[in-house]
């Protein structure tokens, strides 16, 4: 029985490198590092991931890339005859259209970003059951890939404020911060449900409702001022309410009397979406040594 | 530096199973399973007792630097499960392991796929999965396509692909990686042979490289031939571990303990019709050429046989057959009373068949044992399952040839010339028949 030896000489045992990676697997217990460092690690991946969603995400569409500019045009003119000029909701001094389009812009961003972040883990599912990365990468991937619808809408929104004569001001170098804000509230959001998502699949169907309900109580098709002062505090429970206000007074603040700039409310908000992505965050990780086996 | 690649300690898996009426599945399960607890347990009912089940269990051993270990087991071993542990695409619940070197892990082909995209696009996303540098993609993108055999799609979907040109593509980008330890899961098991030979060459020019290899097959030649060392579980655990041939024994002998009957006619035969059979088949036996019992024969020894028949009726003009399979599946030949034109007028009651093989010429190897009871002139085992269905047909394990200096390279099986000459423009140079022994006796390699 010693031929199986023979089949297989000796074997050329490699250079020994000065650094050989070391794995160890152990089972979990506690709480768990937030593995930042593995994120970092796997970037190119995730980069692949973004690339790929935008890449899918109109093919064999007829229309293409035009389904990016016609989605917040189409919801703008249907706002603008419900809203503007059928229940005349005040826009202040400037069109009704284009003080509904600055909110739709950021809103429309979230709305993807926290239903695809929400859906992600469950629709790779293909993915975790068969090959190892940090299971994170997959909602930020979520989060990052409708960074470039948002760019294209921003550029339609560009043209809207040249033909209403509306000029960018100093306050629009402040818009990153504000999507950041929303991207840190979508990612938060998006890292419970998505892990919620995992075992619960309640919230695929919660998600549509869950976002509808979230606009109306977000000033998006109103102006925060339609609210009564005493409960202002309570819309600022919702960061996003922060970056619509914000986004507004960004960009048309210099023909928006009443647009508020940031003020105490909006560093409430951010503190809100902060303590809602590091709890997400954590409560992932906890719950993402599960997901192959119930995914 | 230790010459260690995977030390793997007293693993254990655990899953939660049973208590089907209360799985929360969905928020309202969980809900309502949140209200009736607190009474239940008031009424001290202890249904909720969770049911566990131990896929793996204590399971160690250790992986050299540059071996290739194979995994063998029946199914629901635990064998999938202790490398998706390695793998890290779930957590073990007890036990640790550790791993030295870059890992690369194939659960399937074509992880990372995306229907929608290239051909070109997809090997980078699949590379990107499996955990190369998109600068080592670029850097290999040609030689992916060349192996790939699929250069002149390479701008279409790949969801138009045919099935083979998509396990080419898939495989062409996993064979690139550059792993120090690669865990390797039933890969082999799509595609056709010419695909699977050359998966195994791969892998054979990666252990010659010095890449660790840890491989899951239910190819018992695949094993032999890539692999030095193996391991047999069961149940969850290893319950064997050395050489290859020795495992794969083991590995016999537990199936052999398992109703081979149950195994084979609930996957490929009518189990109603079965039943109904007049006869049975109660027992399979080889002997070695010097009479002892065996399942292990030298190349080109001969053996015998014997197959115990139990008929509750008569059954008239059987015709019985035995047929050997390579333990990839490939049906090799057949012997049988009603090819060889040898009348049985019926059987009843027990009864044995003798038979006395020829040489057995087959490339070293594992083989299945078949043995299969027809009506008279119904068919062979090729056409068995299109045409008429045997009585029964029954799995009996498998035997084992072995020698040196043939590999499956050689094909299925050797069977020396009869007579060779070399000639030229001024007559026969050299010419030789074949010595007698060379045909019948055990075969020696020259030089």
């Amino acid at each position: 029985m010693g031929d199986c030896e023979m089949r297989n000489p000796e074997f050329a045992i490699p250079n020994p490198q000065s650094a050989i990676p070391t794995v160890v697997i152990e089972p979990s217990r506690g709480w768990l590092s937030l593995q930042l460092r593995a994120v970092w690690e796997y970037r190119e991946l995730l980069g692949f991931l973004v690339w790929r969603d935008v890449k899918v995400r109109y093919k064999q569409t007829a229309l293409g890339v035009l389904w990016v500019v016609l989605q917040p045009v189409v919801s703008m003119v249907v706002f603008s005859f419900l809203f503007g000029t059928l229940l005349q909701v005040p826009s202040g001094e400037v069109p009704y259209p284009i003080f509904a389009y600055a909110a739709l812009l950021p809103w429309n961003y979230f709305a993807s970003s926290l239903s695809r972040s929400s859906t992600s883990v469950v629709n790779s599912a293909h993915l975790i059951t068969k090959i190892y990365f940090p299971r994170l990468i997959i909602p930020i991937s979520g989060v990052l890939s409708g960074l470039l619808d948002f760019a294209i809408a921003f550029l339609v929104l560009i043209v809207m404020m040249a033909y209403f004569g509306i000029a960018p001001t100093w306050a629009t170098l402040l818009l990153p911060a504000l999507l950041l804000l929303a991207m840190a509230t979508a990612l938060g959001f998006g890292l419970w449900l998505a892990a919620l998502n995992v075992r619960f699949r309640d919230i695929n169907y919660l998600i549509p409702y869950l976002i509808q309900i979230w606009m109306y109580v977000t000033p998006v098709i109103y102006g925060s001022t339609l609210i009564p002062e005493r409960f202002r505090w309570l819309m600022a429970l919702n960061p996003m309410t922060g970056v619509v206000e914000g986004f507004r007074w960004a960009l048309l603040g210099q023909r928006l009397a009443d647009a508020q700039p940031p003020g105490p409310l909006f560093v409430a908000s951010i503190g809100i979406a902060l303590v809602v992505l590091v709890s997400g965050a954590i409560f992932f990780r906890h719950t993402e040594r599960t997901f192959a086996d119930i995914v | 530096m230790s010459d260690i690649a995977i030390r793997v300690e007293n693993l254990g898996k655990m899953y939660r199973i049973g208590r089907a009426r209360e799985r929360r599945d969905t928020l309202r399960d969980a809900l309502m399973a949140g209200l009736r607890a607190p009474w239940e347990r008031l009424r001290g009912d202890d249904r909720r007792e969770e049911e566990t089940f131990w896929a793996l269990k204590d399971v160690s051993f250790e992986v050299k630097r540059g071996e290739a270990m194979g995994v063998i087991g029946r199914n629901g071993a635990g064998k999938s499960t202790l490398l998706k542990i390695l793998s890290r695409i779930t957590e073990p619940t007890t036990g640790r392991a550790e791993i030295h070197g870059r890992v690369a892990s194939l659960l399937e082909v074509g992880t990372g796929f995306h229907p929608e995209l290239t051909g070109r696009d997809n090997i980078y996303l699949s590379g990107a999965t499996l955990g190369m540098k998109r600068a080592d993609i670029a850097r290999r993108f040609d030689e992916i396509v060349a192996f790939s055999e699929v250069e002149r799609f390479l701008d279409t979907p790949v969801k138009r692909y045919s099935s083979g040109m998509y396990v080419r593509l898939a495989f062409a980008v996993a064979a690139h990686l550059e792993p120090e330890v690669l865990l390797v899961d039933e890969v082999l098991a799509v595609g056709d042979m010419m695909f699977q030979r050359k998966c195994l060459q791969r892998m054979q020019h990666l252990t010659e490289g010095g890449v660790t290899i840890l491989f899951i097959s239910h190819n018992m030649a695949a094993i032999q031939g890539a692999c030095r060392v193996a391991v047999l579980m069961d149940g969850g655990q290893v319950v064997a571990k050395g050489n290859p041939i020795s495992v794969i024994e083991e590995f016999q002998r537990l199936a052999q303990n398992e109703s081979p009957r149950q195994a084979l006619q609930a996957k490929d035969l009518n189990i109603e019709e079965c039943s109904q059979v007049p006869v049975r088949i109660t027992g399979f036996a080889m002997y070695a050429e010097d009479g002892t019992l065996t399942r292990t024969l030298r190349f080109g020894e001969a053996p015998s046989v014997r197959i115990d028949l139990l008929a509750h009726e008569k059954v008239c003009a059987p015709a019985i057959q035995l047929g050997v399979r390579r333990s990839d599946g490939v049906k090799i030949c057949s012997y049988s009373n009603w090819h060889d034109g040898f009348k049985i007028e019926y059987i009843e009651g027990e009864c044995h068949l003798y038979g006395r093989l020829p040489p057995l010429r087959l490339i070293p190897g594992l083989y299945e044992i078949h043995v299969l009871v027809w009506p008279w002139g119904a068919g062979h085992l090729g056409d068995a399952l299109e045409q008429t269905q045997p009585y029964v047909w029954e799995q009996f394990g498998y035997f084992q040839v072995i020698g040196i200096g043939l590999n499956e390279h050689d094909g299925v099986f050797q069977i020396p010339a009869m007579h060779w000459a070399l000639t030229s423009d001024s007559g026969v140079l050299s010419s030789g028949d074949i010595p007698e022994d060379a045909i019948h006796g055990a075969f020696t390699p020259p030089g």
